[in-house]
């Protein structure tokens, strides 16, 4: 399945959705997708990855890079995600120590420590 | 016993191919249901390392994967850049991964390979027998 993107705002956060594969020739469009919300002004964002079917090393390095990009710039990022194969993914490479993860995107919105929930 | 190859330019778009042909054929040998995410994550893993290394070298010549179900489910694939094997082959803790001065391909790698070694407990790394390049080979169970 194709990548898909989506993005809706909610309070102050900014919610992309991600669709599909995310693998070494999709991750580069996350990656633009995510540069350009960034570039935007966009200082608190939510990924969510509930309709991801699968997740490869590069896009998590997307992932990352966002989620430094975002921290430098006194932001939060922050993933959702509730499926067991892509959880598992997270704990192999500790990358769950990495990333707020979150089940729901209201429990990330909730969560955010900056104070920027809604 | 029946063995399939594919080998295909070394651009990321063939990449989801090879994982769809990997899984069709680890189906088919009878490997288990809930393996066969495994399988595809690993095979792409594998196959997008190879890719990345014949881009990084301007190796052009094909990248080759090769599935077998000789009395287990096999899958090869093969490089032909002028590395060590061993190059790139290290998982990253927490702290490495959450650095600011680590590099997205360099994060890319080392996450590439946490996930092949924790998704595959049989696991080999080796240089290639004839030539340059290396031979990542992954073993899964088969149930019948």
């Amino acid at each position: 399945m194709e990548l898909s993107l989506a993005t809706r705002a909610v309070g102050e956060h900014t919610v992309l959705e991600v669709g599909g594969e995310v693998d070494v020739y999709t991750a580069p469009r996350l990656r633009e997708r995510l540069l350009e919300l960034i570039d935007g002004g966009a200082r608190h964002v939510v990924v969510d990855l509930g309709r991801v079917d699968f997740l490869d090393s590069t896009g998590l390095g997307v992932l990352v890079g966002a989620l430094k990009r975002l921290r430098s710039a006194g932001g939060s990022f922050a993933l959702v995600c509730d499926k067991e194969p892509l959880l598992k993914i997270f704990r192999i490479t500790a990358l769950d120590q990495v990333f707020p993860l979150y089940p729901t995107v209201d429990a990330a919105i909730g969560a955010d420590p900056t104070g920027a929930g809604v | 016993m029946a063995t399939v190859r594919l080998s295909f330019s070394p651009a990321p778009v063939h990449v989801r191919t090879a994982r769809l042909v990997g899984v069709a054929v680890a189906r088919r040998a009878g490997v288990r249901e809930d393996l066969l995410d495994e399988v595809r994550l690993a095979i792409g893993e594998a196959c997008t390392r190879a890719v990345a290394l014949h881009r990084q070298y301007h190796v052009p010549d094909p990248v080759l994967v090769e599935m077998s179900d000789a009395g287990s489910y096999s899958v090869r694939v093969v490089d032909r850049a002028p590395i060590e094997a061993s190059i790139g082959l290290t998982a990253l803790d927490a702290d490495q991964l959450a650095n600011e001065s680590l590099d997205e391909d360099d994060l890319t790698t080392g996450v590439g390979f946490a996930l092949l070694a924790g998704f595959v407990e049989d696991l080999q790394v080796r240089p290639v027998d004839e030539g340059v390049g290396t031979e990542v080979r992954m073993v899964w169970p088969v149930g019948r």
